[in-house]
């Protein structure tokens, strides 16, 4: 699937989030990084273990899910986009999720949004709960949404006002 | 007539690492470039690059290409020149450039002692019915258009070939706040890399791989474009055929290496299907048949900015210790260079490479 169509199943992701007990213990991270490539910024941007060192560049990302404190940091640094921070704690019904955003407009802080899932498609309207866009970030901003736990699995996009033409 | 110790062709990644790695090493080295900008396809690309932190992983391409130039610039003993095309190659060694001011061309000559060519490559094209109608573009006229002149190409763009060229170049459209209505491949997998191709299916643009591009239709420019599912030998499937309403094509399915100025000066030549086409073959060093002469880049094989910059540091340290300069760091450096290079061809998706190479090497 993954290799046709460019979105990985249940059985992918299975592989990559932390286990649900992980998760009970704040956020963390979750990198969805498949193949073989010859990448590896995650690893240098973490600064505390929990990408464990790459012996070979073209390693897969394997994550120490204890070591990692769900900073954020390696989000941006990630040239694939395919990284994202969970905060199951964040609300009893709600995950907190930081993914990386790299188009026009940005949303704001208290917006509400399209969530969309790894199709692209609308599953449900989510609120923003912080949009951070620093310098050491080199223009991929981060969003964090408020996503209701039973949609946490499937949402990895937003949808931003009706459409990104400026013209 | 000018007179340096190395000549290097190109200003792209690799060219312009060459530089500055003769030029470290305390040769006479000219730069030539035959656009305006140094950077060669740096210069269009928005996007993070892979690789590891020595070849600016996650750093904007653009940006690569900025810190390269400024390295460049260090060196008294590099001089460059932009708006420069080398023409010719010739037996007694001189090589012919034209260079374009704002008045007029100028034709210059310049020897050198050894020459290393990083010219990179050329968009390969697609046969189909209409494929001239206006609105049909190739990648890199798209990413000109967008990326330098600030232009969109269209509203609506069927994107052929979901390469990493041609998921970049869609994901940069969608930046650009132009439609994407989808990416067709007439292999039966994705070849550019998942992540990428992930990133765009999430923003919804879909994905048909199996598919070619049978016909393009519109009264003055493109209009509607049609695409059918292919059999085992690429054969277009009648039947299968679906429409998009779209005002852009974009075409990117490859590159072949820039080999001119090698057949012209008698280098050997292998045809290499992994590597993109006709590419000399060379040693581990980069040098090829004939000794003066070294190739780095994308003109040695369609691969990598990470690679071709690593390819130009080796190229240039090896062609200045040839030519008697000492660089006390000279074998820690290539053996260093030599294994990233082994390491960024690595797994699974460098394997073609590896297959391309033990082809060329002598
Ligand atoms: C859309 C896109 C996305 C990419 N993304 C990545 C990525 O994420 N990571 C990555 O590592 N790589 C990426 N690449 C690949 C990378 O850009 C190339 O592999 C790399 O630029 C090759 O470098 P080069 O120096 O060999 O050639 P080029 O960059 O093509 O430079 C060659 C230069 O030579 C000049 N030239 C040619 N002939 C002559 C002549 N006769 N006289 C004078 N000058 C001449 C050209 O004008 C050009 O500037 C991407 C490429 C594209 C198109
Ligand atoms: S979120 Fe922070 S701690 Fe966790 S892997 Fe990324 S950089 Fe490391
Ligand atoms: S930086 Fe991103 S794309 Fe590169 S190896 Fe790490 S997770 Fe994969």
């Amino acid at each position: 699937m993954l290799k046709t169509t460019g979105v990985p199943n249940d059985q992918d992701l299975d592989g990559v989030f932390p286990p649900q007990e992980r998760l009970g213990k704040g956020p963390v991270v979750v990198v969805e990084c498949f193949e073989t490539i010859p990448c590896n910024p995650c690893y240098t941007a973490c600064h505390f273990g929990g990408i464990e060192a790459f012996k070979d560049i073209t390693d897969l990302p394997t994550i120490d899910f204890e070591k990692c404190n769900g900073c954020t940091l390696c989000i941006s640094n990630c040239p694939g986009l395919a990284i994202m921070v969970i905060d199951y704690q964040y609300h009893k019904d709600y995950v907190k999720m930081t993914i990386p955003y790299e188009f026009f407009p940005l949303p704001k802080e208290g917006e509400w949004v399209k969530g969309l899932d790894r199709r692209g498609e609308v599953v449900i309207n989510v609120q923003v709960i912080l949009v951070k866009n620093a310098k050491h970030q080199d223009k991929t901003p981060l969003i964090s949404i408020a996503v209701p736990k039973a949609h946490f699995k499937k949402l990895r996009n937003i949808e931003v006002g009706d459409s990104n033409d400026q013209s | 007539m000018m007179h340096t110790d190395i000549l290097v062709i190109g200003g792209g990644p690799s060219g312009l690492s060459a530089a500055i790695a003769a030029g470290k090493s305390g040769a006479e080295v000219l730069l030539v470039e035959g656009n305006q900008y140094f950077g060669g396809q740096l210069v269009k690309q928005t996007h993070m690059f892979f690789g590891s932190e020595k070849q600016y992983a996650a750093t904007r391409g653009f940006d690569i290409g900025k810190k390269l130039v400024e390295e460049v610039e260090v060196y008294d003993n590099v001089k460059t020149l932009h708006s420069t095309t080398a023409l010719g190659i010739y037996e007694d060694g001189i090589v012919t450039l034209e260079q374009k001011t704002e008045s007029e061309d100028v034709y210059l000559k310049v020897r050198a002692k050894t020459i290393i060519i990083g010219t990179g490559a050329l968009e390969r094209s697609l046969p189909f019915t209409n494929n001239d109608l206006p609105g049909i573009y190739g990648a890199g006229a798209v990413q000109t258009l967008m990326n330098e002149y600030l232009v969109k190409p269209g509203k609506r763009v069927l994107m052929v070939g979901a390469g990493n060229i041609g998921l970049i170049i869609s994901y940069q459209l969608l930046q650009a706040g132009v439609e994407v209505a989808g990416i067709i491949d007439a292999s039966s997998e994705i070849g550019g890399y998942l992540v990428h191709a992930s990133k765009i299916r999430r923003s919804g643009v879909p994905i048909f791989t199996g598919y070619t591009i049978v016909k393009a239709e519109g009264k003055d420019h493109l209009e509607k474009a049609t695409i059918a599912q292919v059999d085992r030998h690429w054969k277009p499937i009648p039947g299968t055929e679906k429409e998009f309403k779209v005002d852009v094509l974009c075409i990117s399915v490859g590159l072949t290496p820039s080999s001119a100025l090698f057949w012209q000066v008698g280098c050997e030549m292998e045809y290499v299907r992994d590597l993109g086409g006709y590419v000399p073959k060379r040693n581990q060093y980069l040098q090829t048949t004939l000794k003066n002469i070294y190739v780095a880049g994308d003109s040695a094989g369609i691969e990598e900015a990470s690679s071709a910059m690593v390819e130009g540091s080796i190229a240039g340290l090896s062609a200045s210790h040839n030519l008697g300069f000492i660089y006390e760091d000279y074998q820690r450096d290539i053996q260093e260079l030599l294994q990233e290079l082994e390491g960024l061809r690595g797994g699974e998706k460098g394997e073609h490479i590896r297959n391309g190479y033990n082809m060329v090497g002598f």
